[in-house]
């Protein structure tokens, strides 16, 4: 702290709290997706996934629905942090880090709305469900 | 500069001797970033084309699991199926040496052979539960 600006001295180690947050939210989501990716996996492997009806019978129980649900959000939380720091080690160019970190924001939004979405519309036999 | 080139170097990767923390520590991150590339497309895919519709979702169990309903290896789809044998590997590697870290959170297990051999752990059982799991799916005829 010695030789910080006043700036500086004011702000404190500057993300601190940001490191502690990125630090507990990983080991939280980490306790998460071990408990609920074993869970999946005895799922799949001790269940019927061959077709459709069988998926949707499944997933529009609430015991698996809020699962999935809750899966997604703490596993594309926790990959968001990873695949951050997997950037940030290795993509040393500035612009390319800051355009790797927004593809990856957008992979991550993209991808949790969509799973949340599609785990919704089966569970609740929405879209394809009367059609096909 | 680098005006005198023989100034001791800070230690670099020539004068580390080789350990199994680093191997198991490699693999950590080879096996979360995998599962957070692969394994994120590998789950949207199957959730995305069970949401379109009985058309799509077979399309996926075709390219991913088995090429037809009738049971037995010839119609296995070895392709979708080796890289689900990587990512329930990667799943096993990164919790395992998931765990070892929130132990290592703690404080516990720097001790130079505590740490090589629960790093040597961390890289066996994983293949060992991979094994498992698949003989299982096996011997279940999925």
């Amino acid at each position: 702290m010695g030789n910080s600006t006043d700036l500086g001295h004011v702000h404190g180690p500057s993300s601190s709290n940001e490191v502690t947050h990125h630090w507990l939210t990983q080991r939280g989501t980490a306790i998460a997706n071990l408990a609920l990716m074993t869970w999946l996996i005895t799922s799949l492997v001790t269940g019927d996934f061959s077709n459709l009806d069988s998926v949707k019978r499944w997933l529009s129980q609430p015991v698996a629905a809020v699962p999935m649900l809750l899966l997604v959000i703490s596993m594309f939380t926790h990959l968001r942090l990873g695949l951050t720091v997997l950037i940030e080690d290795y993509v040393h160019d500035e612009a390319t880090k800051l355009g790797s970190l927004l593809m990856l924001t957008f992979f991550v939004w993209g991808g949790l709305i969509t799973a949340l979405f599609a785990i919704t519309s089966i569970a609740l036999g929405g879209a394809g469900n009367a059609s096909q | 500069m680098a005006a005198d080139n023989n100034r001791p170097l800070s230690p670099h990767l020539q004068v580390y001797r080789w350990g199994p923390h680093m191997m198991v520590s490699i693999m950590h991150r080879a096996a979360g970033d995998g599962m957070a590339i692969v394994g994120t497309l590998m789950l949207l895919w199957w959730l995305g084309s069970a949401a379109t519709g009985a058309e799509a979702y077979a399309t996926f169990v075709n390219l991913v699991w088995q090429q037809s309903a009738a049971e037995g290896l010839s119609n296995w789809n070895w392709l979708g199926r080796m890289v689900l044998v990587g990512l329930t590997w990667a799943f096993f590697q990164h919790s395992s040496s998931g765990l070892r870290h929130l132990l290592l959170d703690t404080g516990a297990g720097y001790e130079l052979n505590t740490n090589r051999t629960w790093s040597l752990v961390v890289a066996i059982i994983p293949a060992v539960l991979t094994a498992a799991l698949w003989i299982y799916i096996l011997y279940r005829g999925l």
